[in-house]
């Protein structure tokens, strides 16, 4: 069945605080969970709730996204019919590239145009969730809603960046503030927004028109009162992943296997770019426990309570603990790691030893040899 | 049509009666090998890696799991818009339809799908073997020596000769006899069922086989010895790598146990020339605080709470706590239950063993099967290899 729904993923102007991660890519593209790159969440959840027509509205950095999303074809999104979109500034000129969100969709209008869906979901790709926007698209038809906030009912201190926001009695939102804001309420917005289409260009055309440029913060913080938004909690896991703090506890949250197989498989499976590599090879000395392994590694050491991305090489009498090693990795003969997220590619000598804390890991950059 | 210098027709039909219950619904090819691949993707990613980029591969036992694994040929970059991948059952004509007779037989059958291409060598594979071979130096040692055809063999042990076609050389490599599964072999050359031909004088020996009513329609069989009796340019190219006939579960399970040795003849993880297949799409495997595992291969998806040793997990695969799995090969999706002892078996597609059975033996008998989908309930003991 086709939903009449498109998908719209935002990385315009994306927040985040991630050093040396985005130094070389958006944030869309930041490995997480051992094989998967952050947009992968949001886009496998798209797919997997029949949406058949994807955007992803690209900013800054994005050479690993065009790599990585290719033609679309891991996502079955190479169709003949829509599919998958990527659509870079199309801008008069160099001072335009630093607006707001709406003026970019403006730019590309006719996209949303010629498209024959009713409705849009617009969202970003530092969210880690596992969501059926078919139910989010129901609830915001039952409540005859002008615009369907997903939100999730999240209580306690958190490290990632997000908006807050109050709902009413009836689940309406009465007030949302932007991250640095003060308002006390448990609710967080996971920055998917479900609206017609027809709202959708009118609030570009009308905000423009009134020199205003910024999706959430002018087209729906300063409408609260006159549109019905409304708030559709979620109930599933939530990984919000823009700061460094944030990226290391989510990813060291997966290794609780209840969030690994609600995150991975419920309700649909998280797909991502094919490498082939082949399975990961457990040698004589290897002792791994509390871990995700991707395929391709090859361990001879120590790893306890650590995420180990596609092809990473532990020699023997290396022992790496609450740590994080992505794609290519190599820690040598007797390193040591604790509280370390090592980026692509880099390298810990033989011997070498670093420590980092849980709250603020130690990072090593992509490439680099320590 | 662009010209095509080389195609391969790659023969997928086989039954593999000797592997049992493991080929009860799907073609030899179709069988699981390594972790994360079927048989039939060792011959599909050297075709890929050595610029064969068209392919026609011949099925007929129980297709449908093959050809869904197949599908337009896009895991190994072989959905091309001129040549790619091409699956070809037999198929009914005016006069009516049969079966392919005989591996000469089947590319026969097809003498009009590799017109279509207009090449000058057809190299005729098997979709049964586990090797990684460059088939371009197949090809240029052929061209070299102006064969008619040129036939890839690997160095047996004497003992084991006898299971073989046996092919003697002189010193220029040139064919001079050819044994099929002799009984006093009087070389240990044995073909890898890896044949480069010139079209044309392929074509000519088809024709006259199938005109042949005595003849089986079998290549080892009847071409060969009837192109050699000819006087026909025929050529040894010896292999040096790791080659292996999966044929029967003790082979099966011994090409899966050698990729575990501390240097694998078979290398999985080179990177200049990947072994390609369907990805399942499983995240990233966990093992449990209480796990361990050694020696091994896992794949994505797994989950391991259990003792692991010298065995091979295949994708989606969850050993429970307590369990200890040694020696085995344990296919996709399967589960062993906690405090199950699984030792030197092979469990099938997502089979269940229970908690707290007993499957195989360390002593050095067959090896246990359990079949795919096949169910064993809480506290049995399954020591012999499964009847058919």
């Amino acid at each position: 069945m086709k939903l009449p729904l498109m998908g719209v993923i935002n990385l315009i102007h994306e927040t985040e605080e991630m050093g040396a991660l985005t130094a070389g890519r958006c944030l869309a593209t930041v490995p997480f969970g051992g094989r998967y790159r952050l947009i992968d969440f949001v886009l496998s959840s798209m797919v997997n709730s029949g949406i058949s027509n994807v955007s992803v509205f690209a900013h800054t950095k994005f050479r690993s996204l065009m790599d990585h999303l290719g033609s679309g074809s891991n996502w079955d999104l190479h169709r003949k019919q829509q599919g998958l979109f990527v659509l870079p500034p199309a801008i008069e000129d160099q001072t335009d590239f630093g607006k707001g969100d709406l003026y970019h969709f403006w730019r590309h209008r006719d996209y949303f145009k010629r498209s024959e869906h009713e409705y849009v979901v617009i969202a970003r790709s530092h969210i880690v969730c596992n969501i059926d926007f078919g139910a989010v698209l129901a609830f915001h038809q039952a409540r005859g809603a002008d615009i369907t906030v997903v939100c999730k009912r999240w209580p306690g201190a958190r490290t990632g960046l997000v908006r807050k926001a109050r709902l009413d009695e009836s689940g309406r939102i009465t007030e949302m503030q932007d991250h640095f804001g003060r308002l006390a309420s448990e609710v967080v917005s996971m920055e998917m927004y479900v609206l017609g289409k027809e709202l959708l260009v009118d609030l570009v055309e009308t905000s423009l028109a009134q020199g205003k440029d910024h999706f959430v913060r002018h087209a729906v913080l300063s409408r609260l009162g006159e549109l019905n938004v409304s708030a559709y909690l979620h109930e599933g896991y939530l990984g919000v992943v823009n700061s460094i703090p944030a990226y290391y506890r989510h990813s060291m949250e997966l290794l609780d296997q209840q969030v690994w197989k609600e995150l991975f498989f419920e309700p649909g499976s998280v797909l991502t770019k094919v490498k082939d590599e082949p399975p990961t090879r457990y040698r004589s000395r290897a002792a791994v426990v509390q871990s995700l392994v991707a395929n391709g590694c090859e361990i001879d050491g120590e790893v306890y309570n650590s995420i180990l991305f596609r092809g990473v090489k532990i020699r023997k009498g290396a022992v790496v603990r609450n740590s994080i090693v992505m794609q290519n990795g190599i820690v040598g003969e007797g390193g040591m790691l604790e509280n370390c997220i090592l980026d692509k590619e880099a390298e810990i000598r033989p011997l070498q030893q670093l420590k980092g804390s849980p709250d603020m890991p130690f990072l090593a950059a992509k490439r680099h040899v320590i | 049509m662009r010209r095509n210098e080389c195609i391969a027709m790659l023969l997928a039909g086989g039954e593999g009666r000797r592997l049992g219950v493991l080929t009860k619904d799907l073609a030899k090819p179709a069988v699981h090998f390594g972790g994360k691949y079927r048989i039939i993707d060792f011959t599909l990613s050297n075709c890929v890696n050595s610029g064969i980029e068209t392919v026609g591969v011949l099925t007929q036992y129980q297709p449908l799991v093959l050809n869904q694994y197949l599908g337009i040929g896009s895991p190994w970059g072989l959905d091309r818009r001129d040549g790619g991948m091409h699956v070809l059952p037999p198929y009914v004509r005016q006069k009516g339809g049969v079966w392919y007779k005989g591996t000469a037989n089947a590319i026969y059958q097809n003498i009009g799908f590799i017109e279509r291409y207009d090449p000058e060598y057809v190299l005729v594979i098997s979709g049964d073997h586990i090797y990684k071979m460059n088939y371009e130096r197949l090809l240029h040692a052929h061209k070299k020596n102006r064969a008619d055809a040129t036939i890839a063999v690997i160095s047996v042990p004497w003992e084991d000769a006898g299971r073989f076609g046996i092919l003697s050389a002189d010193e220029d490599g040139r064919i001079v006899e050819f044994a099929e599964k002799p009984s006093q072999p009087k070389s240990n050359l044995a073909s890898m069922g890896v044949y480069m031909f010139s079209w044309p004088a392929l074509r000519e020996a088809l024709v006259r086989d199938e005109a042949d009513s005595r003849s089986s329609n079998d290549f080892g069989k009847d071409v060969i010895p009837r192109l050699l009796a000819e006087g026909s340019r025929l050529y040894a190219y010896r292999f040096g790598g790791y080659w292996k006939d999966v044929g029967t579960i003790e082979s099966l399970w011994e090409a899966n146990m050698d990729l575990l040795e501390d240097d694998p003849g078979l290398h999985l993880d080179d990177r200049t020339w990947r072994i390609y297949s369907v990805n399942p799409n499983q995240p990233a495997h966990y093992l449990s605080p209480l796990a361990s595992v050694r020696n091994s291969l896992v794949s994505e998806g797994c989950v391991v709470e259990g003792r692991v040793n010298r065995s091979v997990l295949f994708h989606g695969v969850k050993t429970g706590e307590g369990s200890h799995v040694e020696d085995s090969v344990i296919m996709p999706g399967a589960v062993i239950g906690p405090g199950a002892r699984v030792i030197r078996a092979i469990v099938g597609e997502h089979a269940v063993v229970a908690g707290e059975c007993r499957v195989g033996s360390a002593d050095s008998g067959p090896i246990a099967v359990v079949a795919s989908g096949e169910h064993i309930a809480a506290e049995n003991t399954l020591e012999e290899a499964n009847p058919l």
